[in-house]
């Protein structure tokens, strides 16, 4: 990216790491609509994208936006869209479409409030079930929650890894106060991060079956017009393309889709840990709330408080075996999110007995500062 | 076994024969027609199976890519000119055909159709008319006319029918047509045309649901639809000469609407070489 290959420092914002991130992914296909707080990466990508050969359009809507990124993936080109709230909401049955036929794809999800129209132009954490469960029916889905603009770049490099890797579409849950702050950043150097190609068929166009269950489970993905003529639809399917009633087949390719992610998960975790080994009681926390945490934690650790934290980056599948482990020495556990409270259930289930699972949800639009997560730990501890 | 067939050699050739039949139409529905006519259309054209992606939404006529040789996408309820936008959009040098019906391409997808329309990007549309939602067994559509029977509109409809040829006219496509499955000859040649024209065409084949909207509104069977077309379509050209009161319950098939206008693809292509040179 540097024309002399040294590293290049930048101050940039957190939706522009994300278009950024995208063309170094090698993302060539952007469709979107421009909503409230996401609409940087639209237009970063609209003067990016056509400068690198790829393509941008401005669809009629978000539904249209996701089937176009569908389309084009299908077409064989790295395709993503951006959106907040309602737009993810519109989004679900086409990302539906995406688990069921296997199509890679990234969607940025730069959360505001909600429900409904909500708070437009403040920060939330309130998508993080949604990212999880959208779509009706039964899936396992992948969501990264990037919390510095550093992050946003890597995480959606990471993002396009894993739809590529996986044959899925994956979430990054980016915020309002995220895609809109400005932070100094060391720009990716080429080379610097993994990038991913989806796995293409080396078989004759007789023997390709386009949802063949292979030993890994991920089929390999011809696009349209490279020779291998096959079907895709949104019905469930036999591993050539074609609906099927028969009950075998229909649990085979539900198992596939949980299947292929959760046997690689050693792949997608990607957990922050910091000093759990000794901890009384640890926070948990994600995006730019663990911001705040990461503050409260020194502070809690200057007054002898045997502290750690756990910032899951890779959020959906969450990584349980683990932060049960990181878990086991701590009394406490204080789950610090800026919604109702989404992740802490999970944190519920899967703490070991010994550990208390508190909770800290700050909604009202507002970030939280370092001073309240640590009265809340003072509190619980 | 052998697979029987009564299909032409023509046909055979672009069928999936081992993998997708029996098919899902009832006896005598006007689909298959609609299909034989891509077939026809495709192959007059001397274009290449691995060239041409097929893609539709939901519904009756959205189950017709199914059954073909080609690069087929079955999409999600009205987003089929969206799904495709993408396709022809990633891979320009392809054909890209849209099938839809009334219920999906004018109701839920109503607005992707438009937009398509107006970005007068290359792709074939064929919506095929049936005047009714035939998989969920014969609600109302956009393309019921006033006061025909529906099950969701069981004391005659209440609101007045779109003209899609209009729509699409007025939106800004390049191509627009309107023919029907007992004009056989005449739609192979339309859909044929659509495929040539370089922007966006869209093709209305008017077709028959005897099963729901010939039942419901006592219009026979697949014959007496059929000749029920016969007998009201009248050619566009013949129309010119013809008074109101002779027009009168007709509808005006042929090529209704052909111009040259500059296309999505070719338009962003222009806009990549001016960047890339600069």
């Amino acid at each position: 990216m540097s024309e002399n290959n040294k590293p290049v420092r930048r101050l940039m914002q957190g939706n522009e790491a994300c278009a950024q991130g995208a063309i170094y992914a090698g993302c060539r296909f952007f469709g979107g609509y421009p909503i409230t707080p996401s609409t940087e990466v639209a237009e970063g990508l609209s003067r990016l994208l056509p400068k690198y050969g790829g393509r941008f359009i401005q669809m009629e809507d978000e539904i249209g936006s996701i089937a176009a990124v569908i389309g084009a993936s299908v077409g064989g080109k790295k395709a993503m869209t951006a959106t907040s709230g309602p737009g993810f909401s519109l989004m679900q049955e086409n990302i539906g479409y995406a688990y069921m036929a296997e199509v890679p794809c990234v969607i940025i999800d730069v959360q505001r409030g909600g429900p409904s129209t909500g708070l437009p132009t403040k920060i939330s954490q309130s998508d993080t079930m949604q990212a999880r469960y959208g779509p009706h029916g039964d899936y396992t889905s992948i969501t990264v929650a990037p919390a510095s603009v550093r992050e946003c770049f890597e995480q959606t490099v990471k993002a396009f890894n894993f739809s590529e890797r996986f044959r899925t579409p994956v979430t990054v849950l980016s915020d309002e106060v995220l895609g809109h702050m400005r932070e100094m950043m060391y720009v990716p150097q080429e080379g610097e991060l993994d990038v991913t190609i989806r796995q293409k068929p080396d078989v004759p166009h007789e023997w390709y079956h386009h949802f063949e269950i292979t030993p890994s489970l991920v089929s390999p993905m011809a696009s349209f017009g490279e020779g291998y003529r096959y079907n895709i639809t949104g019905l469930i399917h036999d591993p050539e393309g074609f609906p099927t009633a028969n009950p075998v087949q229909i649990k085979d390719k539900l198992d596939k889709l949980r299947n292929k992610i959760m046997r690689f998960t050693d792949e997608i975790y990607q957990l922050d840990v910091d000093g759990t080994e000794d901890a009384n009681i640890t926070l948990i926390s994600y995006g730019m709330a663990a911001r705040a945490c990461r503050q409260a934690v020194q502070m809690a650790r200057e007054k002898r408080i045997k502290c750690g934290m756990i910032r899951p980056i890779t959020i959906w599948p969450l990584a349980e075996e683990q932060i049960r482990e990181h878990l086991a020495h701590s009394k406490r556990a204080l789950v610090v999110e800026l919604n109702m409270g989404q992740l802490v259930h999970e944190i519920e289930r899967i703490a070991p007995r010994s550990c208390k699972v508190f909770s800290l949800n700050r909604y009202d639009g507002e970030v939280l500062n370092p001073v309240e997560v640590y009265k809340r730990l003072l509190e619980v501890k | 076994m052998p697979v029987e067939t009564q299909a032409s050699d023509v046909t055979h050739h672009y069928l999936r024969v081992k993998k997708s039949f029996p098919h899902v139409w009832c006896a005598g529905c006007g689909i298959g027609t609609v299909m034989g006519s891509i077939i026809r259309a495709v192959d007059s054209l001397g274009l290449e199976k691995d060239q041409i992606a097929l893609v539709s939404g939901i519904g009756c006529s959205s189950r017709l890519p199914v059954y073909l040789d080609f690069n087929t996408l079955h999409t999600t309820h009205g987003r089929a000119l969206a799904f495709a936008t993408g396709v022809k959009v990633a891979r320009p040098d392809m054909k890209v055909i849209v099938v839809t019906g009334d219920g999906d391409g004018l109701a839920i997808g109503g607005n992707h159709f438009i937009h398509a329309c107006r970005r007068n990007i290359d792709i074939t549309t064929i919506l095929v008319n049936n005047k009714i939602y035939g998989m969920t067994g014969g609600q109302v559509s956009p393309a019921t006319p006033h006061n025909a029977y529906a099950t969701t509109a069981p004391y005659g409809n209440v609101e007045k029918n779109f003209d899609p040829t209009s729509l699409a006219k007025a939106a800004g496509a390049s191509y627009v047509a309107r023919g029907t499955v007992y004009h056989v000859n005449q739609l192979d040649k339309m859909i044929k045309g659509g495929l040539e024209k370089k922007g966006f065409a869209m093709v209305e084949a008017i077709s028959n649901c005897h099963t729901y909207y010939g039942r419901l509104n006592k219009e026979g069977d697949a014959v007496n639809m059929l000749k029920w077309m016969k007998e009201n379509a009248v050619p566009a050209r013949a129309a010119k000469n013809m008074s109101p009161e002779k027009l009168e319950g007709k509808f005006l098939t042929g090529v209704l609407w052909d111009v040259d206008l500059p296309e999505f693809c070719d338009e962003y292509q222009k806009l990549v070489d001016r960047l890339q040179k600069g």
